[in-house]
């Protein structure tokens, strides 16, 4: 570390002081040996560095299903599983990668990057940091375990739509429900301890419109979880009491009514949809930048547009139920919500461009996952348009179309973005550049099988091939052909991932500076690479 | 200046009491969601209690054509049906149609009747004197019978609707309710206009 140190510019000698003062005791508090150091660790980078392996470990989990899924729609007709697996493969897929990979991948980069970015020597909350992380183990363990008991895991689609998850879903719901719960508070615990670092923890000179945007955008973020993951618990408990306690919440017979669900879930899911894509808009907003070597246009509406994608959030959601027979008035108010949110997302969009706009631009791994995310992405948020169309909703509704818009948006869109944000700032954590042959053939292999896999699925859906069935017409074999094809690629792309980030972790690779990229700026580069165990014990000076 | 500590310990109070509140939130969607419906009448619920009639003014000019549907919830046994699928009402005047039921199973079973109204905001302008609706009823194996509903449309329907469906689903409720099968269906030998 004293070697790193040393390659540090003069104008940094305040955190230079800083780390050698803090070197001096090292012995006190540095990182403990063995597998207890990761059990009872408080430090932001050892449990932002679990959250990422946790979620990667999850994403080939998940992907694994996917590969099943992908395997038996291969061809038309049933052929490897039974349909109630097929149910449970697309239920758990969908659950593991919503609140396994994506969501903990995006708390792991904010713990790891959020002290660093706002000169903080750790998050705020440090124990229950640690908490949050060590429950979700247990959650997924639970719901992964619940595949293998007698009638089978969750079975209901990652919505769990009444009566399917009442009335008609087997005895391991209960499991289902008690992960969702501990899911739930892990995500509330860590929205908590960003809010507060965010709030309390800023160097005296990082002033609200100086913080990055990854900063801001998962302030949002970290609101829009306390608000609405409270709601989905108690969406998830109101289940469980009508399943095995009598009450009669969603079950019309007792004087609930099953379309409530819907509406109460929805309420929660759609900002549970911005949770999965605030962030990586903060991260795209960090890399763009710097591989154009320009500062980023627009910051202060890039904030604003943030928020109102936020609060916009909170009034669209029945536009996931256009066909449950709510009155006109009702769909149009919804209709005209969501299309309103294609203006702050447009705003994003052209500020990246103009960004670009005679940049100096290079186009390192980072970028190129960058790049790909704001067309793909914007591909995904156009499909979002024309499902938000009511009368043409009726068309696409729970087909494939929907499959292909919202895979755009959370695969191109936040897998990409958090693939980005690891090869940009995973120099920074291992002190060594990755391999970049193998980046490119991850970068390129991953772009090309992407597309086959999600694209048809745009044309299938429009013709009419519905979602969440293991079977399908022989006209739409072609198109599932090429499908499947893609989607072994892709998945089979991400071991090369695997590959690389094994082999960063080994610390194989040539050393990098602290600056890493050429136009990188921002508290995290001015500290040596790799980043030492503690950093701003004393806060440093922001520009 | 507080310290540290007390400034986050206050911050995190406050977000955890947002947390419970939205958690409560959640539950309250629950009645909010009925006084909303209740009051806009866009899911087509009736009321589940008798209406009382305060006038007796008929409007002759109009006339409403009422449809009943009937239906059975998936594993529920019962035949079910009206005696008669429409009906022309003038606003304001009562009518009363007979359901017909049988439990054609080996077991006594309880049902209950949900009502649905289409268009939605006819469902406010209907109203009920007597149904089989506002009671769970049993029917032993075998048993058969006529439930009436009574029903007048108000006066102030917008003139724009001038048919409208009332559909019931019969939910077999036996499970959640056992204890109504010691007494007899109240319907069971009464005799109901226009049985037959």
């Amino acid at each position: 570390m004293t070697k790193a140190t040393e390659t540090l510019m003069p104008e940094h000698t305040a955190a230079h002081d800083n780390l050698s003062h803090e070197h001096d005791h090292h012995e006190h508090h540095g990182a403990p040996a063995g597998l207890m150091r990761w059990v009872l660790t408080t430090n932001h980078k050892d449990i932002g560095t679990l959250y990422l392996w946790f979620a990667f470990i999850m994403f080939l989990v998940g992907g694994a299903m996917a590969m099943v899924i992908r395997a038996e729609l291969f061809q038309p007709g049933l052929q490897i599983v039974d349909p109630n697996f097929f149910n449970q493969m697309t239920t758990v897929h969908g659950l593991i990668m919503v609140f396994g990979a994506v969501m903990p991948a995006f708390t792991g980069l904010a713990n790891w990057l959020i002290p660093m970015m706002i000169g903080a020597p750790d998050m705020a909350l440090p124990r229950m940091n640690n908490w949050s992380f060590w429950i979700l183990p247990f959650a997924f363990s639970m719901l992964l375990g619940s595949l293998f008991m007698e009638g089978g895991g969750p079975a209901f689609g990652w919505t769990f739509y009444a009566p399917l998850s009442t009335t008609y879903s087997s005895d391991s719901t209960a499991l289902f429900v008690f992960s969702v719960h501990i899911m739930g508070i892990s995500s509330i615990m860590g929205a908590i301890n960003v809010i507060v670092t965010i709030f309390n923890m800023r160097a005296p000179s990082m002033t609200w419109m100086k913080m990055p945007l990854f900063v801001w955008t998962w302030l949002i973020t970290a609101f829009l979880l306390i608000a609405v993951m409270p709601v989905l618990a108690g969406a998830v408990t109101m289940v469980l009491t009508d399943k095995f306690f009598g009450t009669s919440f969603f079950d019309a017979a007792g004087g609930g009514d099953p379309v409530m669900f819907q509406h109460i879930f929805w309420f929660f899911g759609h900002p549970e949809v911005y949770i999965m894509i605030l962030p990586a808009f903060g991260i795209i907003s960090q890399i763009v930048p710097t591989f154009a070597r320009k500062r980023l246009f627009g910051y202060a509406s890039m904030v604003y547009a943030t928020a109102s994608i936020a609060l916009l959030s909170f009034i669209v959601w029945a536009h996931h139920m256009f066909t449950t027979g709510m009155p006109v008035f009702a769909e149009m108010f919804f209709m005209f919500a969501t299309m309103l949110i294609s203006v702050p997302t447009g705003v994003k969009v052209f500020n990246w461009v103009a960004t670009m706009w005679r940049g100096s631009m290079t186009f390192e791994i980072p970028m190129l996952f960058a790049l790909a995310f704001i067309v793909l992405f914007t591909i995904g948020g156009l499909s979002g348009l024309m499902l938000a169309i009511t009368p043409v909703d009726f068309q696409y509704h729970d087909t494939y179309f929907v499959v292909a818009h919202f895979h755009y948006v959370l695969v191109t869109g936040a897998v990409f973005s958090i693939m980005a944000a690891v090869y940009y700032w995973l120099p920074k954590w291992t002190g060594k550049m990755f391999n970049i042959t193998l980046a490119k053939w991850h970068f390129w292999c991953s772009l090309i099988s992407v597309n086959v896999l999600f694209f048809p699925m745009h044309f299938v859906g429009l013709a009419g091939m519905p979602r969440r069935i293991p079977d399908y017409s022989l006209q739409f074999a072609d198109y599932n052909q090429w499908i499947s094809i893609g989607g072994f690629a892709f998945g089979l792309s991400q071991l090369i991932f695997l590959v690389l980030v094994i082999k960063a972790c080994r610390k194989e690779g040539e050393p990098v500076t602290s600056q890493v990229w050429e136009g990188a700026e921002g508290l995290e580069w001015e500290i040596p690479s790799p980043a030492p165990y503690h950093t701003f014990e004393t806060p440093p000076k922001v520009k | 200046m507080t310290s540290p500590t007390s400034a986050n310990n206050r911050l995190v109070l406050r977000l955890i009491t947002v947390v419970v509140g939205m958690f409560g939130f959640g539950f309250a969607l629950v009645p909010l969601y009925d006084v909303f419906c209740d009051i806009t009448g866009i899911n087509g619920k009736t009321d589940n209690k008798a209406a009382v009639r305060t006038v007796d003014e008929i409007d002759k000019n109009r006339e409403i054509t009422v449809e009943f549907i009937t239906r059975t919830n998936s594993g529920m046994p019962w035949e079910f049906r009206a005696e008669t699928q429409k009906v022309l009402v003038h606003p304001g005047e009562v009518n009363t149609v007979a359901f017909y039921v049988r439990n054609p199973a080996s077991s006594n079973i309880i049902a209950q009747a949900i009502p649905s109204v289409s268009p939605g905001q006819a469902a406010l302008y209907l109203n009920k004197t007597e149904c089989f609706c506002f009671n769970q009823q049993p029917l032993q194996a075998g048993q058969e019978a006529w439930m009436p509903m009574s029903f007048y449309v108000d006066t102030s329907l917008p003139e724009d609707i001038t048919y409208f469906t009332l559909q019931y689903t019969l939910y077999d409720v036996t499970a959640r309710a056992t204890d109504l099968m010691e007494s007899d269906n109240p319907y069971l030998r009464q005799p109901v206009s226009g049985s037959r």
